[in-house]
């Protein structure tokens, strides 16, 4: 839609074991990690994982103890952050509240020289792209929480840089105006085609917008994946854990090296790469309520308890079910307005089924 | 009387039920500003010695301040040394609240503390101290060790006033200022500095006070052709009194209550 805003060529970031350490603790510990050009990447992790580190060291804020960051072939390690051409949104959209809307998004037009007619042009193309055509004279107090998050973003990349980056930048606004934004930045970034890296702590919001996400823990990648092998194939625990809801349990081996849940084969010895005491892990969506007709023994495991809690949500149950003394299962099914009357009751007994297709199997040390 | 029914606020407190803290906080205001506006009428009077009430009036005391070389030479001083320290002091207390916000280092809180010490520390030693060190270096009564003097005192209001301005700035302007392609310097001159450029004006009109206001260091070193209007004050006040000394008095009142007017509404625009 606009030929201007289009003609930036994105840049590929290659990071080479960057290592950051805060008195003796590793903000990041031999990072390693190479951003396609033109992809949307999120660096996702709770809050202390060294996911901002990350990010403020490739805006060049602060300046790693060791390791390489390049920008397509050119290292920039050494560069502060007003050469390195990187178009930068923040948590907390830092505008500029003694200038107006339009005076913002010139800001770093008018700072490479471009002036007059053309800095006006660009500014208003930048406001039509964030759906703000005619508010330019406004002030950034008369703006709404969402209004004020466009002005940043148009700000940010009005002078086509060919990377952009964004700290949080959803997270001060209200759940729904975020879902939207998630939608808007992705087609946003679709329109622009600049490789941008995106940090967030919310699973969701990863999984929303992401060509693929960077799980990150204590300073290290936990796993580099789309949202798809990300949620579908988590490696280890910790990625098990913090995507998605999930109910872990826990494995033991067969005389012939089979990994068992009581007396069910989940894990032929073949077919698992786990070798170590493994996990099994079940996302409460992808459990089914069994009746008569509906087993085919063959591909599903099943597992039977009894009910102990029952939540009405609305739009979804939620049950958790004890298989035995130590095992819970948490799991969701549809509500169904013409089920009201007979749904579960505490004490009842039930059975589950998981398509084997759906069996997730990690080692259960995340350290291994 | 309506008024007095009325609720002050949500909590359904009336005037009335609030009067006597009106009263207190008359009363302590009017034992504030009283001794200080005592000299005002006296200024005006026609008698030779400071008496109060006055019982003829005139204007002759004025005219003996602006007609005496010796005064005019000391206001001249006190002013050229007022406007120096402002010039000195307002630019280092801006860096040095500036570098302790940026930093966030965790000695920060220790060079505050270490930078206000000025404000805490009785003036006279100060002044004891100051005048000995200079004895060494010869700037005893010269311009330059007045400033010197003067500057030291008035940094540490300025690095107060200062750091409570940044504590509502949000220094990611100045981040993404720079991810926008602005040099440090130019980012924190274009962006940080008209944020709080108000702050700025009231930190430089205060140390411009606290120099022209300031005695007792004045008493100590400075003096001879570079005495300043307090010390002669000082100095005429115990050698012969007269009403010259109200008439000064009530100008410098005049000045420092127009400053500090001018601070409060710098104060309420960057607010």
């Amino acid at each position: 839609m606009n030929a201007t805003l289009q003609d930036q060529s994105a840049l590929p970031i290659h990071i080479q074991s960057l290592t950051k350490k805060y008195d003796r603790l590793f903000a990041l510990n031999a990072v390693s990690l190479d951003i396609r050009s033109g992809e949307f990447l999120t660096l996702l992790g709770p809050s202390g994982s060294g996911k901002t580190t990350l990010l403020m060291a490739i805006a060049g804020f602060n300046r790693p103890d060791s390791g390489s960051i390049k920008f397509g072939d050119e290292e920039v390690i050494l560069k502060p952050p007003h050469k390195r051409n990187v178009g930068m949104v923040f948590q907390s959209y830092a505008l500029f509240p003694h200038m107006s809307v339009a005076e913002n998004i010139a800001f770093p037009l008018k700072l490479r020289g471009i002036k007059g007619q053309e800095s006006t042009d660009r500014v208003n193309q930048a406001l039509a792209t964030v759906q703000l055509e005619g508010l330019g004279e406004r002030g950034i107090e008369q703006l709404s929480g969402g209004q004020r998050q466009r002005v940043a973003l148009a700000r940010a990349f009005v002078f086509k840089p060919r990377i952009l980056l964004m700290d949080e930048p959803l997270s001060a606004l209200d759940k729904k105006l975020r879902d939207q934004m998630q939608i808007e930045l992705k087609n946003l970034h679709e329109q622009l085609g600049v490789t941008t890296v995106y940090v967030t702590h919310d699973q969701r919001e990863a999984l929303t917008m992401s060509d693929r996400i960077v799980v990150i823990n204590d300073g290290q990648l936990c796993q580099i994946d789309t949202p798809h092998a990300i949620y579908n194939q988590p490696v280890d625990r910790f990625v098990a854990d913090f995507i998605g809801e999930s109910t872990m349990l826990p494995l033991t081996r067969n005389n012939s090296g089979d990994l068992v849940y009581i007396d069910q084969i989940i894990s032929s010895k073949n077919s698992t790469s786990v070798n170590t005491e493994a996990l099994l892990v079940i996302r409460p969506e992808r459990l089914f309520v069994i009746n008569e007709s509906n087993i085919d023994r063959e591909n599903t495991i099943v597992f039977n308890g009894k009910v102990k809690e029952f939540v009405f949500q609305g739009d979804t149950a939620f049950v958790v079910l004890s298989i035995n003394e130590t095992d819970t299962l948490s799991f969701r099914f549809s509500t169904d307005a013409a089920a009201a009357d007979n749904y579960l009751q505490i004490g009842q007994p039930l059975s589950v089924g998981l398509a084997r297709h759906n069996v997730i199997v990690i080692p259960k040390d995340t350290n291994q | 009387m309506q008024w007095f029914n009325r609720p002050v606020s949500d909590t359904q407190i009336t005037q009335w039920q609030r009067m006597w803290l009106y009263i207190v906080a008359a009363i302590i205001m009017l034992l504030l500003v009283v001794p200080s506006f005592i000299v005002i009428p006296m200024s005006f009077s026609n008698s030779q010695y400071l008496e109060f009430p006055p019982e003829t009036w005139s204007t002759r005391w004025y005219e003996t301040y602006f007609e005496s070389a010796k005064w005019m030479r000391a206001t001249i001083t006190s002013l050229k040394v007022g406007f120096l320290t402002m010039l000195f002091a307002t630019p280092i207390g801006v860096m040095a609240a500036y570098a302790l916000y940026v930093s966030g280092h965790r000695f920060a809180r220790a060079v505050f503390a270490f930078l206000v010490t000025p404000m805490i520390v009785p003036v006279i030693l100060i002044a004891i101290g100051t005048f000995y060190a200079f004895g060494k270096f010869g700037l005893n009564n010269t311009i330059t060790g007045l400033v010197l003097a003067h500057t030291v005192i008035a940094i540490p209001l300025v690095t107060i006033v200062i750091t409570s301005a940044f504590r509502n700035y949000d220094l990611d302007q100045e981040r993404v200022a720079r991810s926008l392609g602005a040099s440090r310097i130019r980012a924190f001159f274009v962006i940080t500095v008209p944020q709080i450029k108000f702050s700025v004006a009231t930190a430089a009109l205060l140390s411009f006070l606290t120099s022209f206001d300031e005695v007792i260091v004045s008493i100590f070193v400075s003096g001879g052709k570079n005495a300043t209007l307090t010390k002669h004050m000082f100095g005429a006040l115990r050698d012969y009194i007269d009403p010259t000394i109200a008439a000064i008095s009530t100008i410098m009142i005049l000045v420092s209550t127009i400053l500090l007017l001018i601070t409060q509404f710098f104060g309420k625009k960057s607010s």
